[in-house]
């Protein structure tokens, strides 16, 4: 029945634990502001139900009352805004990229994902770089950076265990960074309806340790040179 | 703020209607009848679009297995009753379709501003009732052509509701090509049959009132339709405009939403979101009004902070404009951008977290009839609070990185929707059912509908956030085909099998809406002993309204008001006696 919780699934990413924290936060607000309101509610439901004899409280409203529930509100949500105005700055701000991140350059087209990878020398348009189709290999703890691109309609890169979505819209390059923390395989959907194999465009993401990474990529560029 | 006295030529004499058949039922320029004729249509094309509905959740929670009946579906949509993805993509996107654009939306609109607007405000008619009849035949062809769609070689649009370029833009994309632009077209002709119902709501409202009828005593409902019609005149032609571009990109090889020549894919994401988020509050403001209405009279009290309603209305009205972009923020948009669209939507928090808590002091110290529009407002409360608070997360940019295009997103929207407007609509047709059809519905059938389809409802719809925050995409066709959404396969046959419960229940809901209509019992003028205008005519009321014209004394919700001895007091009765004595006034 664990499926049935509002607990996130573990993250494998540097994101998740700024983005979980958020989540649980707002869970935490909405959950008191949800049972405040729900409960009050079915009580006043309870309570004020019509009995004969009793006439309800004559009353157009109360200042101070209305003046309450604006405040607490704004002053909520202007705190939750300004905490995520923090985390998404780290994550999509234009300074957040880190300058050492590993490039990539995946190509969405219907319906598949296609990673070009630059090789040992990590440089483009080298003739070491080579393509794998819905394979993301990627190194633990090391900062890699995507460049995104599609072929024809608009696809979405997502990743849920690194917290990542990114759309890939055709005519645009757009940069999508994250830094995985675990070893391991994990599922990449497209998350934007992009035609009839939109739910099959799946791919796997390998996040290997340094070493692991280094002799894969070796491997890779000696089988894409001898081609 | 002066009201302006609505034309008096039946004053003093009966009401004689000597209209044909056709003038009277068919092309009627009456505004109830009007009303009337959207509500059988949209009711209609509510049913179409569950129905949808219950195929694609056939096929989410029985992946690939045939659909019990689907063998009468053609080959090209469901072979041997297995459907295939690209009618589901045409389901999805039809569904939403249906669901925004001719259920919900002339519910809301098409038939409650044609039905309240005049009865409320104490007018005999729209101030343009041709108009009127053309705006209802012109939602007609649009309907036809939107369901043509299904029966045109490639198979209807499946771009998603949302119809994003450029995989609506050229036909390549989806193998769509008539359908796509039979559904551009309707959505433009429909458009057009909103624009003309928005002037006449606007005008209606700004000069028919009935002497005395101030701004300030318009009940809540009258506020949020007339808001939502301004809403409607304003969004309406920027979607056509979109429609309109993509339509050419379609057919006449320009390139406004394609990057290959130029274009802009997400343009048409700017234009449709910005058409589009007002749209989202013209689904609900009519909805929050209209629950006003019954929980002011299912509480017996004035409603709690009216003018901090109106205010909140007006509020949700303007901010709707500026949060376009919450849609968009992993669409590429500017970071920075995304930054301030977030904070306008948290703002938006602050008016509907205001409407709330003043439902709840309005019950507060009531006494409370728990009728079936009651119930039904009230449960449109407790669940437009989850929708609300579900809204949130989404609008915080870094938690929707994670559930955006999830089934979050879908459980929060239909929390809005179905939860929120569609209850509201079920409150709203079971309150002026007695005023639209002379008779009262069953009060027992009305409580077992509302029983059952509360508890399907969210027995569908609250897993849904589950769903979502296990990372399942919506819009996908077979989800087993991912290891992560493996372990969901029970939750979403749970949710296939409630949604067809609750699909089932609404059979309840359609007895007792045709079955009232020929066997219930006779409505008096005011059954639920209410203070609006609407109640002081008869039961169906006549042509024109009102004999004479009413005037109007009193604020909209004076329920329980000590200067009378029942517990109500009518917005035109005139109090002679000074109120001194009202309190002990001898009984009965």
């Amino acid at each position: 029945m664990d499926w049935i919780s509002w607990m996130l699934p573990p993250g494998a990413s540097t994101f998740a634990r700024d983005i979980d924290w958020l989540y649980y936060l707002i869970l935490v607000i909405t959950g008191i502001a949800f049972v405040v309101v729900e409960v009050g509610l079915i009580w006043f439901l309870v309570k004020y139900r019509a009995r004969p004899g009793r006439k309800a409280h004559y009353t157009h409203g109360n200042n101070t009352a209305e003046i309450i529930w604006t405040t607490i509100p704004a002053v909520t949500v202007v705190v939750i805004g300004l905490l995520s105005g923090g985390v998404w700055n780290n994550i999509r701000g234009r300074e957040s990229v880190p300058a050492d991140a590993i490039p990539y350059r995946v190509h969405a087209q219907q319906f598949e994902w296609n990673v070009t990878y630059p090789g040992p020398d990590g440089q483009f348009d080298t003739p070491d770089d080579f393509t794998r189709r819905n394979q993301l290999h990627v190194p633990v703890d090391r900062p890699v950076v995507v460049e995104l691109t599609a072929e024809e309609v608009i696809h979405s890169l997502g990743i849920p265990a690194f917290r990542v979505k990114q759309d890939a819209v055709p005519g645009m390059r757009i940069r999508v960074w994250f830094q995985a923390t675990t070893p391991g395989t994990y599922e990449i959907g497209c998350a934007e309806l992009c035609g009839l194999g939109h739910y099959k465009m799946r791919a796997v993401v390998t996040v290997h340790s340094q070493a692991e990474y280094d002799r894969w990529l070796g491997q890779q560029s000696t089988i894409a040179a001898s081609q | 703020m002066a009201t302006i006295a609505p034309p008096v030529e039946h004053a003093g004499h009966p009401l004689v209607d000597d209209r044909s058949f056709i003038r009277k039922y068919i092309f009627s320029t009456d505004h109830k009848i009007i009303g009337i004729q959207f509500l059988l249509m949209s009711l209609l094309f509510l049913l179409v679009g569950g129905a949808l509905a219950m195929v694609m959740r056939w096929q989410l929670g029985y992946p690939g297995r045939p659909l019990p009946g689907g063998g009468v579906l053609p080959e090209t949509m469901a072979p041997g009753g297995v459907v295939l993805p690209e009618f589901y993509n045409s389901l999805v996107t039809m569904h939403g379709t249906f669901m925004v654009f001719f259920a919900i939306m002339p519910l809301l609109v098409g038939v409650f501003g044609n039905y309240l607007i005049p009865l409320k405000i104490g007018a005999p008619d729209m101030a343009f009732p041709r108009l009127n009849m053309a705006s209802f035949w012109t939602a007609v062809p649009a309907g036809i052509l939107m369901v043509a769609g299904f029966f045109v070689e490639g198979g209807h649009a499946s771009a998603g509701w949302t119809g994003y370029a450029p995989l609506s833009a050229d036909p390549e994309y989806t193998g769509v090509s008539a359908g796509q632009q039979l559904w551009c077209l309707s959505l433009i002709i429909l458009g057009l049959s909103s624009i003309l119902g928005a002037v006449n709501y606007i005008s209606t409202v700004i000069n028919l009132r009935a002497p005395g009828m101030t701004w300030f005593r318009l009940p809540l409902s009258i506020w949020s339709l007339f808001i939502t019609a301004i809403l409607v005149l304003l969004a309406m032609p920027i979607l056509s405009g979109a429609l309109i571009m993509l339509l050419f990109d379609q057919t006449l090889g320009t390139h406004f939403f394609l990057p290959a020549e130029g274009g802009q894919p997400i343009l048409w994401q700017h234009l449709f979101w910005f058409f589009g988020h007002p749209e989202v509050y013209i689904l609900i403001l009519p909805a929050m009004g209209m629950a006003s209405d019954v929980i002011a009279n299912g509480s017996r009290k004035p409603i709690f902070g009216y003018h901090s309603m109106v205010f909140a209305i007006m509020s949700i009205g303007f901010l709707g404009w500026i949060v376009w972009g919450h849609h968009m923020f992993q669409s590429g948009m500017n970071p920075t951008l995304a930054t301030s669209f977030m904070i306008s939507t948290m703002l938006i928090a602050v008016p509907s977290a205001i409407k709330v808590f003043n439902w709840l002091g309005t019950m507060w110290g009531g006494s409370i009839r728990l009728h079936v529009p009651m119930l039904h407002a009230t449960a449109f409360v407790a669940m437009f609070v989850i929708g609300g608070l579900s809204g949130v997360f989404m609008a915080s940019t870094p938690v929707d990185i994670y559930i955006h295009d999830t089934y979050f997103i879908v459980a929060h929207l239909h929390y809005v929707l179905f939860g929120g407007s569609l209850f509201a609509i079920f409150a709203a047709i079971t309150f002026w059912y007695p005023k639209m059809f002379g008779r009262m519905m069953s009060e027992r059938l009305g409580k077992i509908h509302f029983g059952l389809t509360f508890i399907f409802y969210n027995m569908v719809f609250f897993p849904m956030h589950q769903l979502g925050l296990h990372g399942h995409m919506r819009r996908i066709y077979d989800p087993s085909i991912y290891d992560f959404l493996k372990p969901l396969g029970g939750l979403n046959r749970f949710i296939t099998i409630s949604a067809f419960l609750l699909f089932a229940t609404q059979i309840l809901f359609m007895i007792n809406f045709i079955g009232s209509w020929f066997r219930g019992r006779k409505a008096s003028n005011n059954p639920w002993d209410d203070t609006g205008l609407e109640w002081t005519t008869p039961s169906p009321p006549p042509h024109g309204n009102w004999p004479v014209t009413p005037r109007v004394y009193h604020r909209p919700y004076e329920f329980s008001s000590p200067l009378v001895e029942e517990d109500f007091l009518p917005q035109d009765r005139e109090l002679d006696t000074p109120p001194a004595r009202a309190g002990s006034a001898p009984g009965h």
